[in-house]
């Protein structure tokens, strides 16, 4: 990101946090939090302890973050090195992301950037000016994606609360700020298990490493009564759900199943994963010294703030955690694709100048499609 | 004079014990007290020819458990027995500790907490005397701080519980996703519930075995523990490793190479297994060259991050178990009985 460019997100991120103090606070134990921030174009910094409102609101005023972040763990020492901080447990965190749970680059929704010669086009297989294969690619705004996420989200809350006996008033959703969801699991006695018990909680809530046997099928003399049934509690009526759809499909399907045998049934435990297990991000979760980014806090990979999600279904990223203003604000603009943001339309922008609000200006440049002028 | 008292490695645990119990659970408490109370001394078991038997006794115990069979008692037998018995756990101790064999004493700690699972679990089904159920309900309790209800013929223990314990098991049947979970709890039965605290009870035995003195040589011992010495060397363990790499390491070698994107967590297990397998920075980062990516300035700070050269850790490799979870495995039968990628190809000769 050229200086200019910088200058413009640094001083637009410093004015919304000015404007928008009531939206960041440390958490209510800040003293054995670990905190960082990173700078735009700069590595990140952290293992820094806040102690107040007051110290973050005054660290984002002199050093204008491009991102700031927060630890779920709570350490005795959070300032010092990670093996000296002492850790003493860590809230559960999971994280739904739209691009963990397509299949394929949504087409109307993603660019493609080429490493070798930085064009940007639409979606591709390759770069259409050097027909290089080394790509990233870019998904600007998108509703089917957020829609999906928040079907996961939902499945990931029935999970938690009927399966793991969380209290429903302890799980808080978060808009990750980008394309995703972070659920905050609180004051649960899941806060003190370590990385590799959480890494058990991920595969049972991605549906991963389920043996035959658990769902009834044994290699020697198994009946159909043994299968799943659709009032069983668990992965067991879950899974009798989604193989029976209705009950009165129970006896046909299952005689199907057993007819199949042992291991044809394994090897649909395991594509099963994809149809019916949640899909989060199992190294967030099981990761338990990392900082995660600040509620209230600006995503510099799309300008739009991590907030707190009161109503999930009626939740509107896109305008509801979109806080830059509307100033009008001049741009040199290479979109090749249109995205919406409060609930207007933008694009698509051939390498052109164009006057949008700063809102629009702020994303682009955040997606890297735009420059100031 | 060396007396029992100084065998003092039990931790105080507050379970009142029964005589019969002292005979299944040796290492509570209560049957240091009880040959505390007797006030024998090490020396007379070392000369004295009535306590011949119980040094014998001790000896064969100890020979049991090498060869990963549990030693046979009857907690059920008149009180005259008792002494024998813990007696005979308690010199096997000493024998043990004279010896300085480390795998003998992994061998008869694992032996005597399958022992003692089995009077657990027998404790836990008891239906007529439910001082008995109640006892080994409050050792899962004070031990291993496990909490267990009982709830028909099923127990339950906090999901979290569960998970502390069973995170040790490699089988898959012991994954949650295997295990009937709901509101919280994990259901198991009497036998998976004492199982799951097998490993910590195996710790807790040899932890204490351990952490106690080990008494200058007995007159009368040094028979038995030059023989302990000479068993100890068939279990010396001697490998040899091929230089083939295993196929989530080729996997991820050969995403780099073809110039695609390998996740964090790919670029991790790569590099911390070859850091691990003693390669320097300066050979792996080039690996890296073909990453879409690719800056070497990162790539060297984040190598020498690994390597502990800058930071105060060295990474290590992450285990199958792990590596599995990211997608990143994809097995041959050779890795059927490995735990860690750096485990693959080793070999016992």
């Amino acid at each position: 990101m050229n200086g200019k460019d910088v200058t413009f997100l640094e001083d637009t991120f410093k004015k919304f946090y000015f404007e928008h103090f009531d939206l960041l606070h440390v958490p209510d134990d800040p003293n054995q939090r670990e905190f960082g921030y990173q700078k735009f174009n700069g590595g990140m910094n952290r293992h820094i302890s806040l102690k107040s409102d007051k110290e973050l609101h005054l660290l984002l005023m002199q050093n204008k973050p491009s991102d700031v972040y927060c630890s779920n763990a709570r350490y005795m020492f959070p300032n010092l090195p990670m093996s000296e901080k002492d850790w003493q447990n860590a809230e559960l965190i999971f994280d739904i992301d739209a691009k963990d749970l397509r299949k394929e680059h949504p087409k109307n929704n993603t660019l493609i950037k080429c490493s070798e010669c930085n064009e940007i086009s639409e979606l591709g297989e390759s770069c259409p000016k050097c027909n290089s294969t080394k790509l990233s690619f870019t998904t600007l705004t998108c509703d089917d994606c957020i829609k999906s996420t928040k079907d996961e989200v939902l499945k990931l809350n029935k999970i938690l609360i009927d399966d793991l006996g969380i209290n429903e008033e302890n799980i808080k959703i978060f808009f990750s700020g980008n394309e995703g969801f972070h659920i905050y699991v609180h004051k649960s006695e899941y806060e003190s298990v370590g990385s590799r018990e959480r890494a058990e909680l991920s595969d049972y809530i991605m549906f991963r490493g389920g043996i035959p046997e658990t769902f009834g099928f044994r290699k020697f003399n198994t009946n159909k009564s043994s299968l799943p049934k659709f009032d069983d509690v668990g992965w067991n009526g879950r899974l009798a759900k989604h193989l029976f759809q209705t009950k009165s499909n129970r006896s046909k399907i299952s005689q199907e199943i057993l007819s199949g045998g042992y291991a044809l049934f394994q090897k649909k435990l395991e594509n099963f994963r994809d149809s019916i297990g949640i899909k989060i991000d199992p190294n967030v979760t099981q990761d338990i010294h990392r900082i995660f980014r600040l509620p209230g806090s600006i995503n510099s990979k799309s300008g739009l703030t991590k907030i707190f999600v009161e109503d999930l279904k009626k939740f509107d990223p896109y305008t509801d955690a979109c806080f830059i203003d509307d100033e009008e604000i001049e741009v040199a603009a290479n979109c090749p694709i249109e995205f919406s943001l409060k609930k207007k339309k933008f694009g698509p922008f051939n390498n052109e100048q164009v006057s949008v609000p700063k809102f629009a200006a702020v994303y682009m440049m955040c997606k890297g499609v735009a420059s100031c002028v | 004079m060396i007396a029992i008292f100084k065998l003092s490695w039990y931790t105080i645990v507050m379970v009142n014990l029964g005589n019969d119990e002292i005979v299944k659970y040796p290492f509570l408490t209560e049957a240091g007290k009880y040959l505390n109370d007797l006030g024998f001394s090490l020396e007379q078991f070392g000369t004295d020819p009535d306590l011949k038997k119980i040094v014998d006794n001790a000896f064969e115990r100890i020979i049991t458990s090498s060869e990963g069979r549990i030693f046979k008692s009857d907690p059920s037998s008149n009180n005259s027995a008792l002494p024998l018995e813990i007696f005979s756990f308690l010199i096997a101790v000493i024998l043990l500790k004279l010896s300085g064999m480390n795998t003998l004493i992994r061998r008869f700690s694992l032996a005597e907490a399958r022992r003692a699972e089995k009077f657990l679990e027998k404790d836990l089904m008891n239906h007529q005397d439910i001082t008995k159920a109640k006892l080994s309900l409050q050792i899962l309790q004070e031990l291993f701080s496990v909490t267990v209800e009982k709830i028909d013929e099923e127990f339950t223990i906090l999901v979290s519980d569960y998970l502390k314990h069973s995170i040790n098991f490699h089988e898959r049947e012991w994954k949650l996703i295997n295990r009937k979970v709901t509101n919280g709890k994990v259901h198991l039965t009497p036998h998976e519930t004492v199982r799951l605290v097998r490993k910590e009870l195996d710790r807790h035995i040899y932890t204490k075995i351990n952490s106690s003195s080990t008494p200058e040589m007995i007159i009368g011992f040094e028979t038995y523990v030059d023989k302990l010495k000479q068993l100890a060397k068939k279990f010396e363990v001697k490998t040899v490793e091929s230089k083939e790499f295993p196929p989530c390491i080729k996997h991820a070698i050969e995403v780099l190479e073809k110039g695609e994107n390998l996740p964090h967590s790919g670029r991790f297990l790569l590099a911390t297994f070859l850091l691990n397998k003693g390669q320097t920075v300066e050979q792996i980062a080039p690996l890296f060259k073909n990453a879409p990516d690719y800056n070497p300035k990162v790539t060297i700070y984040q190598l020498n991050q690994l390597s502990g050269i800058s930071g105060t850790t060295e990474y290590k490799s992450p285990s199958c178990e792990k590596v599995k979870s990211q997608n990143l495995c994809f097995p041959v039968p050779a890795c059927d009985t490995i735990i860690n990628p750096l485990q693959f190809g080793r070999k016992r000769v």
